[in-house]
């Protein structure tokens, strides 16, 4: 099925895989439709959605809101839920008809079941769970600048590649920017060769962009349709159960709200709020030894040398003065946030943001900011 | 009945990185051990095995030094190693590697009852694309972030993780499941497997011994059968020493929120 | 001459020390406070086959040598002395004396159960009025038809009130002292045996301690160990190998507390740094670093002569000596060097220095010790 002997200027357009689920779509797609009109617009070419689902036709008008020239729209109940062989099946076939420059999809468990899926049938490139995409060169370097400890020359280098042993120019090639090594080290990759260069993009990395009416009813449907035998199916979904999250164990969560003694003035409350901070961080609650000791917490939420080491992208300490202790347990997070009403509290050596004042009135706010920040 | 666990051996990110001047991973200093996820793999593909007496055959890509990693698994109780390793391979990106890993299995031989495991992702490059890619170029069915299985006759019943529930599978045997940490707890290696782990078979697949299977291509192996290619690799600027933020009122934690943004970790 | 461990032995290492970290280390201080028993740890230490790890594969073991056997009990009590004692114990002193001196039957019927049956194991030689003196035991086996009946009792016996399996040791004949002492086989489950008082220690809370006592108790005559008379002989080559295992014990406990206390010395800032930068704190963990090295050299070798199935004495002894002792003067000092938080119960180094104690005196005092190597050296 694959692209043999593929000739790269066949394939024009930039197409944004849109997960639907029960008949919504996901805010990756969103995030991605808003970042593929850039890329599209750099290459001079036309953003297209891809969307399969049951009855599902009426989101196209939200896609091109976002920005989307066309939608291709699936419908059919077999694509109601989503089965990695019915998907792939549909969605290499509208590729191979289409041929799309540039493919992404999100990084959601479902991207990213799908998009390697594909990527083999369809014999292209995957750069899987990226956080930062770019065509223009001038502001791919710009990015470099700002964001690694790169050489000028280095950077300036970027514009061509070594491809097969040649140099080859790379100012109109899909650049996808990645982590590895769990952050130590970034990447980006490149697909030259092969097309279309496939992108997973995590969630929530990239920017929503700004919603307009007009695009949305100029938006155009192409409804296609593609040959489906729902008994040929080998993996069959039984069942899709929705779960409120559980209690993610301290070690490997990714965030981390920790409450120390500041809170025994008002412990109940001082719980609430760390409660709160937590769940809008998609976090969990840790506490400092006098916080297990007082019995304001169970012992599976002590944070220290006698607790638990752990090392979330964020730790937020709420009154914990920072004991020697506790520090051995945090100190690896890659961000800590401190909040004490004493400024000299050890804990604020190590934090990379300090913030001097009471708890009680500070959290409440820091909820509040983030929130906030986050449904921007 | 067998069960092929596909497993990597890779640098433990957990101590302290190290990195070269040039942007690139000193491997070099960092130890080695089984990618994480791999190891609920195994641990599945045991379990299975307690339960069916199935054989379990433990199959990694990499340098001849990741025979001591097979041989960890066989002193948890694998019965037999793969060490797929050659030059022709070198360069490898998931495309190429599961383009070979595909081979590798395809020349074990996948039965009408078996299985194949993967583990979700390597923590080295997080990219959860190898299983699935195995499983597209040997046409199995798949199912990724496996939080669940049950054996039920030529069939599993699989437990599949979303981010905001599950989905319950049920899938023909042969066929493909990566796993995730939440599926099992990986036990350790025993005593009894420990002294007996060399005398289990560990062969080698070279270029050589793969090279009449039909997945194996010049052009579809190795750094020419790779579609990607690094244009470059850097390491994001140190982090700067801790700074006090003025004010504690809601204009400081808007700023606070604005920076986190800004840095995409929240 | 080769310093290197086996393949084999470096992977008992790495999964020891594994397990360790997971399953021992967080539930350590817990066990240490209410003196429990661990008994699950125990359990998986079967279905790992660390708990008779040197039986015989055709037994039910796992066929390993002394040197992994000394490794595993090192790496367990790095986090928890008492888990190191419990298999220290059941493997050196339950197991091996009936791997060496019983006879078909009774390897085929104990080793299983001391392995796949997962009973833990005891060994019962001291008594009141004999401590270090086993000749003055007024612990009595009577030959009654096809039993044995046993009177007295045995006190601080490790293991003992959760063991299923006893070797003790009673005077057959009291009238030759040790040469009167004969070896059995004897299970909680023989009529007239019970358990008497639970020790409250020092350290060691983990460690079950008991009295145990015979009363008109049933040892069937086939549940002789070796011959009558030999259970003098028996218990002193048991101890010898008994004691690789306290070496072991002790080299572990310093290590841990070692590790401990250069944790807390690189973190913990006086006078503007950290302390492990005043050379004070450098030469001391220097000293400590070097004793240790030492101490494991004696202790391998110790372990390196048991596998290869020569007389061990005097190396078990030199090794039991110096390690017992580097113990406690390790965990004293790391105690020293983390000031009021090493003598609070928040860090393990107050747990390490009272479980270190114990080291010096079981298993035959460091003044046996010195007899033990003064009587085979002059």
């Amino acid at each position: 099925m694959a692209f043999d002997n593929m000739k790269l200027e066949d394939f024009k357009g930039v197409w944004v895989f849109c997960e639907q689920r029960e008949g919504k779509l996901m805010p990756t797609d969103l995030e991605l439709i808003s970042e593929g009109r850039k890329l599209a617009d750099s290459l001079e070419t036309e953003l297209v959605g891809i969307l399969l689902g049951d009855k599902v036709e009426g989101l196209a008008a939200e896609l091109g809101g976002y920005g989307a020239d066309k939608v291709i729209v699936l419908d059919n109940p077999a694509y109601a839920v989503y089965t990695t062989e019915a998907y792939t099946d549909a969605i290499c076939q509208m590729v191979e008809k289409y041929k799309p420059e540039v493919f992404l999809v999100g990084a959601s468990n479902i991207g990213r079941d799908l998009g390697p899926r594909c990527a083999a049938r369809l014999h292209t490139g995957l750069c899987a769970d990226c956080t930062h995409l770019d065509v223009d060169t001038a502001v791919y370097q710009d990015f470099l600048k700002n964001n690694s400890v790169l050489a000028e020359e280095r950077i300036a280098g970027t514009d061509k590649a070594l491809v097969m042993g040649e140099k080859k120019d790379v100012t109109k090639e899909l650049k996808m920017t990645r982590p590895a090594f769990g952050g130590n080290l970034m990447a980006t990759i490149i697909c030259p060769r092969f097309r279309p260069s496939m992108a997973t993009v995590r969630p929530g990395v990239l920017k929503k962009g700004e919603y307009s009416e007009a695009k949305a009813a100029a938006v155009q449907v192409i409804k296609e349709e593609v040959a489906v035998d729902m008994s040929a199916i080998k993996a069959q979904v039984l069942e899709v159960v929705k779960e409120s999250r559980k209690l993610v164990d301290l070690v490997g969560a990714e965030y981390i709200v920790s409450i120390g003694r500041g809170i025994a003035a008002d412990v109940e409350k001082g719980i609430a709020l760390a409660e709160e901070l937590a769940e809008v961080l998609g976090g969990v609650v840790g506490g400092s030894r006098v916080a297990i000791d007082s019995g304001w917490l169970t012992a599976d939420h002590q944070v220290g040398q006698t607790g638990k080491t752990v090392h979330p992208k964020i730790y937020i300490a709420l009154g914990i003065s920072g004991a020697i202790q506790h520090k051995a347990g945090m100190q690896d997070s890659e961000l800590i946030i401190a909040v004490n009403k004493d400024a000299n509290a050890p804990i604020f050596e190590i934090a990379d943001y300090g913030i001097c004042g009471d708890l009680f009135a500070v959290a409440p706010l820091l909820t509040e900011s983030f929130k906030e920040a986050k449904a921007k | 009945m067998k069960i092929i666990v596909c497993v990597k051996q890779v640098p433990d990110t957990s101590g302290k990185v190290a990195v070269n001047a040039n942007g690139t991973l000193d491997r070099a200093s960092m130890q080695t051990i089984t990618n994480p996820d791999d190891l609920n793999a195994v641990e599945a593909a045991l379990a299975l095995k307690d339960q069916t007496g199935a054989e379990v055959i433990v199959v990694t890509m990499g340098p001849p030094p990741a025979e001591g990693m097979l041989r960890e698994l066989l002193a948890m109780g694998a019965d037999r190693g793969v060490l797929v390793s050659g030059r022709e391979f070198g360069g490898s990106d998931t495309y190429a590697t599961s383009q070979i890993l595909a081979a590798a299995v395809n020349k074990i031989g996948v039965d009408a009852e078996d299985i194949v495991l993967c583990g979700r992702q390597a923590i080295d490059g997080d990219t959860a694309q190898v299983g699935p890619q195995i499983a597209e170029k040997l046409d199995l069915p798949q199912v990724t972030y496996v939080a669940g299985i049950e054996k039920d006759g030529n069939a599993l019943t699989v437990k599949r993780a979303l981010e905001d529930g599950y989905m319950t599978i049920k899938v023909q045997t042969p066929c493909m499941l990566t796993c995730i940490k939440e599926l099992n707890e990986p036990r350790y290696m025993n005593v009894a497997d420990i002294y007996g782990c060399y005398d289990k078979p560990v062969d080698v697949f070279d270029f050589n011994t793969l090279k009449d299977e039909p997945l194996i291509d010049v052009n579809k192996i190795g750094l020419k059968g790779s579609p990607t290619n690094i244009l470059i690799s850097f390491t994001p600027p140190q982090k700067g020493a801790g700074q006090m933020l003025e004010g504690c009122g809601k204009e400081t934690t808007d700023k606070l929120a604005g920076i986190l943004a800004e840095k995409h970790v929240i | 001459m080769d310093f290197e461990l086996s393949r084999e032995q470096k992977m008992v290492q790495k999964m020891v020390r594994d397990f360790t970290e997971n399953e021992v280390k967080p539930i350590a201080a817990e066990t240490d406070r209410t003196s429990q028993y661990p008994a699950e740890t125990i359990d998986k230490l079967f279905r790992y086959g660390v708990m008779g790890m040197c039986v015989p594969k055709e037994y039910g073991g796992a066929g390993a040598d002394a040197v992994s056997a000394a490794i595993a009990v090192e790496e367990l009590s790095k986090s928890c002395a008492s888990t190191g004692d419990i298999v220290a114990t059941h493997n050196g002193l339950c197991c091996a004396p009936i791997m060496e001196n019983g006879n078909e039957e009774q390897k085929a019927k104990y080793l299983r159960m001391l392995t796949e049956g997962r009973k833990v194991g005891a060994f019962a030689l001291t008594e009141p009025n004999a401590g270090s003196d086993a000749s003055k035991g007024t612990c009595t086996a009577v030959l009654d038809g096809d039993h044995y009946v046993l009177n007295g009792s045995k006190i601080f016996i490790t293991n003992g009130y959760v063991a299923s399996v006893f070797v003790v040791f009673a005077m057959t004949d009291p009238s030759k002292g040790t040469r009167g002492i004969s070896a059995f086989i004897v299970e909680d489950t023989f009529p007239g045996f019970s358990v008497g008082k639970h020790e409250e220690k020092m350290g060691l809370h983990g460690s079950p301690t008991a009295e145990i006592v015979f009363t008109d108790c049933i040892v069937p005559k086939e549940n002789l160990l070796g011959q009558e008379g030999k259970g003098f002989k028996i218990a002193m080559q048991t101890l010898d190998g008994g004691r690789i295992g306290i070496a072991a014990q002790a080299l572990g406990i310093a290590e841990g507390a070692m590790a401990e206390a250069m944790d807390f010395a690189k973190a913990r800032e006086q006078f503007g740094r950290p302390i492990s930068k005043f050379q004070n704190t450098q030469f001391v963990f220097a000293d400590m670093h070097m004793n240790i090295e030492a101490g494991r050299l004696l202790l391998m070798k110790a372990a390196q002569i048991k596998s290869a199935g020569q007389r061990v004495t005097l190396d078990a002894a030199c090794a039991k000596l110096f390690c017992s002792e580097l113990a406690m003067k390790t965990t004293t000092k790391c105690v020293q060097i983390c000031g009021g938080y090493g003598y609070t119960k928040d860090y393990p180094l107050e747990r390490m220095m009272r479980d270190a104690k114990i080291t010096e005196i079981y298993e035959g005092t460091s003044e046996i010790q010195r007899v033990v190597i003064s009587g085979n050296i002059l």
